[in-house]
């Protein structure tokens, strides 16, 4: 197997050792369901009979999982020529080959999870900058040894390294600071978790059969006191959950963060207590980056740092966004400053003043939040007077006490948000009041314009501009900016494309 | 300032398309309904009822829509980019530049090959940038795909 177009390049196998990881993952499964699968079974097999089926399936798991991943181990080879990467797997009928050209690949991850890591192997996961690709455009090799996955990320991503690649290395762009850890409980994440803890506790209950006394323990543990306590407690101890859990979630997903710049124009972010992630963008690939400050973080002046860069994996595992993120939240005079070393750039762009949007923008979120806090309290009152029942119409009442005046708070924070500009290179929109985004996308990465008008908007002289990128989410939104002013904007962000298109309003 | 509308409208014979579209979707359900009501005595009248009621909205949108759709959508290919209008409620207009189209799709479905019609979708790198050309002349489509595909492999680069 040697020689060929790419001769030279000697085929390489993954780590023989990661089948141990299967079986210790595959045995770890088993102990899991063990217990439960035990429990149930004595009842109908006896205690002897039950044992020697757990012991079974146990067996089946651990050694089965290791054998069938041995196999595959010995079964996968994949080689690094000087123009493509491949990947060549034979199992038992099965035979999968995919090789990327070298000049198309844009990123490479390395991830270990906790056994991974004490067995001293990485998964390399390779990525192209295909748009289209779900598994097509990525190579993923599980895995080998830590010193290889080096290598590998090294060889590939460096090949661009020219004479005065050294010149553009300048190290560490930011570092971890433990205090930073105050912005996790006011993530959204903390009542989710809370939630899920309850959830957890109702389903273990359930798997051992004692689901109905673990509710009535608690029944009997608030016999005597009132309703309300007995909902503000549970809501406490729900949150108490959630930020403990969100603490602890934090402390996995950034422990030893450092984003720094390579030789050869790389940014690499390493994060990760038990599972250690490194994650490069090579810089040319950056298009930008995103300012995102969900409402309770922003509450606390903080702000999260994403990249806006194209050919970034987008799996199942990106669905909350963590692979693009290069900074967790953090204060917002950080993020800017990061903002700034990322981009070269001396000020960053997301912090330059913005052009405020019409009034008119101001009107339409008013309608909408007040609309929208009106729908459950219509109902509830036409019913209460439909069929006189008072307590429906003070149900209603109180409904829209509490929501319009909060969705009123939510329409007025979200138009104050608004806000476009140019600075420098860079186009700049900022929107949104749960989840704001500032995004500074270069200007040259812009490489179209959807714009769109509703009726309602025309009359009102709004615009919605759409910047579409190949990068990131591959448009960023200008929401209901004044009609002329948006449109000379959108002309003079990317000179030459909408000029033609463009007459004076008569 | 404003935009301008782009110079060409869809092919005339696009109007004939779109009207058949309708009456084909319409027609489905009008003859089950019709057919239903031919062999169910007891609810003969209601089903027939139905019927002629789906079908008068259908060609009352057969004969509206279309000439609308026609006065709405609008196209342009210049030099430096496509452009294209569409919608009146929700009007819609999106431009891609020549320098960045990555892929050109021309597709003739059964019922555009028969009014000599063709749908030209032009892609950039945005996951979010497509520009779609309806209701083109076949012959004029195929030299708009052919030209933009000449422009495309002479730009250089990945056009992201």
């Amino acid at each position: 197997m040697t020689g060929g177009p790419d001769g030279g390049a000697d085929w390489r196998r993954l780590e023989p050792r990661t089948a141990l990881v299967t079986g210790a993952a595959g045995a770890g499964v088993a102990a899991g369901g063990a217990v439960p699968a035990f429990l149930g079974l004595t009842g109908p097999m006896g205690a002897g009979g039950a044992l020697l089926l757990v012991a079974a399936g146990f067996l089946l798991l651990a050694v089965g999982g290791a054998a069938i991943e041995s196999v595959r181990c010995h079964r996968t080879r994949y080689r690094v020529g000087d123009e493509r990467v491949e990947l060549h797997a034979r199992l038992f009928v099965l035979e999968r080959r995919r090789s990327l050209p070298r000049d198309r690949i844009r990123s490479v991850d390395l991830t270990a999870h906790l056994l991974l890591r004490l067995l001293g192997l990485v998964k390399v996961r390779i990525g192209t900058g295909e748009s289209t690709g779900g598994a097509e455009s990525t190579l993923e090799l599980h895995a080998v040894s830590r010193a290889e996955g080096e290598r590998l990320r090294r060889e590939l991503l460096n090949r661009a390294l020219g004479p005065d690649a050294t010149a553009r290395h300048d190290g560490e762009l930011a570092v971890l600071d433990p205090s930073w850890i105050r912005y996790a409980p006011v993530s959204f994440i903390a009542p989710l978790l809370g939630g899920a803890a309850i959830g957890g506790v109702m389903q273990v209950s359930e798997w051992f059969g004692v689901q109905g006394e673990v509710i009535d323990r608690a029944g009997d543990l608030f016999r005597t006191t009132p309703v309300v306590w007995i909902v503000l407690t549970l809501t406490a101890a729900a949150l108490l959950a959630g930020v403990v859990g969100a603490l602890a979630l934090w402390v996995e997903m950034w422990w030893n963060f450092r984003l720094e710049r390579e030789p050869g124009g790389t940014l690499r972010v390493r994060r990760g207590l038990l599972t250690a992630r490194s994650l490069s963008v090579e810089e040319r690939r950056l298009r930008g980056v995103e300012l995102v400050e969900p409402l309770g973080v922003r509450l606390f002046g903080a702000a999260r740092m994403d990249a806006v860069a194209t050919g970034l994996a987008q799996g199942a595992d990106d669905r909350h966004g963590t692979h693009r993120s290069l900074l967790p939240a953090v204060p917002r005079a950080v993020a800017d400053g990061v903002a700034a070393r990322v981009l070269r750039e001396p000020v960053s762009p997301t912090g330059a003043p913005l052009t405020p949007h019409p009034r008119a923008a101001r009107a339409r979120r008013l309608r909408w939040a007040v609309g929208a806090a009106l729908l459950p309290v219509v109902p509830l009152a036409v019913l209460g007077a439909a069929l006189d029942v008072r307590a429906l119409l003070y149900a209603a009442g109180a409904t829209a006490l509490v929501l319009v005046p909060s969705a009123v708070a939510l329409a007025l924070d979200a138009y104050r948000g608004l806000g476009h500009g140019l600075a420098g290179g860079y186009l700049v929109a900022r929107s949104g009041t749960v989840r704001r985004s500032t995004v500074a996308l270069q200007r040259g990465g812009v490489i179209g314009w959807t714009l769109r008008q509703s009726y309602v908007q025309r009359r009102a002289g709004l615009l919605t501009l759409t910047a579409t990128t190949a990068a990131g989410a591959g448009a960023y939104d200008v929401h209901d900016a004044d009609e002329s002013e948006g449109l000379r904007f959108a002309a003079a962000a990317v000179p030459g494309l909408l000029e033609p298109f463009l007459e004076p309003a008569e | 300032m404003r935009l301008r509308p782009p110079r060409n409208t869809p092919d005339e014979r696009a109007v004939a398309w779109w009207r058949t579209q309708w009456l084909l979707v319409t027609a489905v359900p009008v003859v089950v309904l019709a057919v239903l009501g031919g062999l169910l005595e007891p609810a003969r009248t209601w089903l027939l009822a139905g019927a002629g009621a789906l079908a008068a909205v259908g060609l009352g949108c057969a004969a509206f829509f279309p000439r609308w759709w026609f006065r709405v959508h609008r196209w342009e290919v210049t030099d430096e980019a496509v452009y294209v209008r569409t919608g009146f409620f929700r009007q819609e207009w999106r431009i891609a530049p020549m320098s960045r189209i990555q892929t050109v799709d021309t597709v003739r479905g059964p019922l555009e090959q028969a009014f000599r019609l063709a749908t030209v979708t032009v892609t950039t790198a945005s996951a979010k940038g497509a520009v779609t050309l309806t209701g083109l002349d076949h012959r004029l489509a195929a030299d708009l795909a052919e030209r933009l595909t000449l422009i495309t492999r002479d730009t250089p680069g990945d056009a992201t």
